[in-house]
């Protein structure tokens, strides 16, 4: 059973390869100095200066970075509260159970289906207050909806990675209320708490099918604005921002991997 | 005032159920002030539960803890001057050694010149100086399992609880800290309630031992009571290797398929069972037919370096159809036995102990 397979092996680097080469392709293309066609005609930074002069660009960027931080920002605390209290309350065992699952749910569903429960949810909400119209304050709050569950899961990894001996060894050193809070479960679980965020906050930046039903006319995002350009044709402009999002993405991923790796010591 | 403080922890008809597990059945006891107290059973007998309701981490279902005269039972875990060394351990990772031991201290605003005092003064106790800015994971299990007890007796606790806090270590140096725990129990004269399984342990720390059994109290009483009295079969094989004889009453003395043995204490029963200790049974030099002694063969003679251990069968059923009742005796090491050797036994009539007929709990 254990012989080696070299045909495993050159299967899983075709698979690798294929993953990347459409990544890769627009990584090159952004550097391509040519506005058509596929042909290598030198290197050039010059689509990247035409992204940084171009004014709907940066404010689909600005938008996006918004939406981002205000999202990551609610969805973490919000989050990081479904955890803790689904984790330290002694809920019944079904009821338990059912929470769980419903934590998790939001993750596997199909991203237009939330999207389209949105817009119903928003025009339902446009009869109370004119607030719901879209724009900002909805796109936001669509991003929150599904960046909860992620943060809440790894959130909840570290607490059962930590155990509860800790918090009750706290509680036996006369640790109660905000102090045990603030000085002993906070600081353990910020990791978690880090990656939770860093995670939402990827998914925030990516994200297009949300927003692409939540959005209004002032919070056009970088995803919704590449889709509308490349209606209008290919751009090595495009290329060259969908290469800085890839790169900025990859970067957050690899900084919430560190984090939730970073101190995991054992606490025995 | 005075009265008051000598009194210890009085557990009153503590029950606690888990769904349909009842871990504790009604558990009464009394831990005296400045004893070292040690709860034994196998695992699942409900002892770590009773230590969890004890430093308050848990509630009964019904029945009262007293300390020093009040009622505790419903008090918190940061309200009672109880502190735990947990099983893990449980450091807080993400502080040093002088800052897990200061925790309790801080939590409750000791000024901190008084903190740094008296944590230094604990790191000495417990041979941690040098190692105050270290974080648990760059200590060794030995040094770990002292911090944990440098940051509970810094507090001063009116009774310290360790939930067997030797399961991490290995053997060698077991053997080792239960020794120092034993001394620094006698240091500090504080209460000590202990957790284990392990009947070796139990024996070697404690003043008095409980030893439970699902969810019930079977014995109590100081390590010589309940090793060489167990007051029934659970106890005496719990804490030891024993030889249980099926026996009945007969006039004052008690017969078995072994022979006739006067006892030192008379069984309450007609029929029953005794218990004897493999290293309480005598070897003597000739053949004698007096009662409390057995003609027997030996089987097998273990050499386990600091005795010789013989499992024999009595001459009296050697021709028996059945399997022989084997005899365990553990003797001399010096002794020079093979299987084949016949001997001559002695029971002593104060080591042969009428257990009662049945547990508690069966």
């Amino acid at each position: 059973m254990n012989k080696k397979r070299p045909v495993v092996a050159v299967i899983a680097i075709f698979s690798l390869i294929f993953l990347y080469v459409p990544s890769l392709a627009v990584a090159i293309f952004s550097v391509n100095d040519a506005k058509y066609g596929f042909i290598w005609r030198g290197f050039t930074w010059k689509w990247y200066e035409r992204l940084l002069a171009n004014e709907a660009i940066l404010e689909a960027a600005l938008n996006s970075l918004l939406a981002a931080v205000v999202s990551t920002l609610i969805a973490t605390v919000l989050g990081t509260a479904l955890a803790l209290g689904l984790d330290r309350f002694p809920w019944p065992k079904r009821l338990h159970r059912a929470m769980d699952l419903l934590v998790h749910l939001p993750v596997v569903t199909p991203d237009i289906i939330l999207a389209a429960a949105l817009v119903l949810v928003f025009s339902l909400l446009r009869q109370v207050s004119s607030s719901f119209d879209m724009g900002m304050t909805t796109l936001i709050l669509g991003h929150v909806t599904f960046q909860i569950s992620f943060v809440t899961l790894v959130v909840r990894s570290r607490l059962a990675a930590l155990g509860r001996d800790i918090d009750e060894a706290a509680r036996d050193l006369y640790a109660t209320g905000s102090y045990l809070f603030l000085r002993v479960t906070l600081p353990l679980l910020l990791p978690g708490i880090l990656a939770g965020a860093m995670l939402a906050f990827t998914l925030s930046l990516d994200d297009f099918i949300i927003s692409f039903f939540a959005h209004g006319p002032d919070s056009v995002t970088l995803p919704i604005y590449i889709y509308s350009s490349l209606r209008r044709g290919l751009n090595p402009e495009i290329h060259a921002l969908s290469t800085l999002m890839m790169l900025a993405t990859v970067m957050l991923v690899i900084i919430a991997e560190r984090l939730s790796r970073f101190r995991r010591q054992d606490g025995a | 005032m005075t009265g008051q403080i000598e009194l210890g922890l009085f557990v009153a008809q503590v029950q606690k159920s888990f769904g349909s597990h009842k871990a504790l059945k009604g558990v009464d006891l009394e831990v005296r002030k400045g004893e070292f107290f040690t709860l034994l059973g196998p695992s699942g007998c409900g002892k770590t539960t009773l230590l969890r309701i004890i430093a308050g981490l848990e509630l009964p279902d019904s029945g009262h803890v007293f300390l020093g005269g009040r009622d505790i039972t419903r008090l918190p875990a940061a309200k009672r001057q109880v502190n735990t060394v947990f099983q893990s351990y449980a450091l807080f990772p993400h502080l040093n050694v002088f800052e897990n031991v200061a925790f309790g201290l801080k939590a409750r605003n000791v000024e901190p010149p008084e903190v740094r005092k008296r944590v230094v003064e604990n790191l000495e106790m417990l041979d941690l100086l040098g190692l105050e800015k270290r974080y648990p994971h760059q200590l060794s299990g030995g040094q770990k399992q002292r911090v944990a007890l440098a940051r509970a007796l810094v507090n001063n606790p009116d009774i310290l609880l360790l939930d067997e806090p030797m399961s991490a270590l290995d053997a060698r140096l077991r053997a080792q800290v239960q020794e120092d725990l034993r001394r620094l129990q006698r240091a500090v004269g504080q209460t000590f309630i202990l957790v284990t399984h392990d009947q070796d342990e139990a024996m070697v720390v404690s003043d008095r031992i409980a030893v439970m059994k699902d969810g019930l109290v079977e014995q109590v009483g100081d390590p010589r009571e309940v090793y060489s009295k167990p007051r029934n079969k659970f106890v005496a094989e719990f804490l030891g290797a024993a030889n249980i004889i099926q026996a009945r009453r007969d006039g004052g003395r008690v017969v078995t398929t072994l022979g006739s043995f006067d006892l030192s204490t008379a069984p309450q029963w007609d029929e029953g069972a005794l218990a004897i200790r493999p290293e309480h049974i005598l070897l003597g030099d000739a053949p004698q037919s007096d009662a409390n002694w057995v003609q027997a063969e030996v089987r097998e003679a273990i050499y386990r370096g600091q005795s010789l251990d013989l499992w024999l069968a009595a001459a009296s059923e050697r021709n028996d159809c059945l399997d022989p009742l084997r005899l365990r005796v553990r003797t001399h090491s010096k002794g020079r036995l093979a299987p084949g050797d016949q001997v001559s036994l002695f029971f002593p009539p104060e080591d042969l102990v009428a257990l009662e007929n049945r547990s508690l709990t069966e």
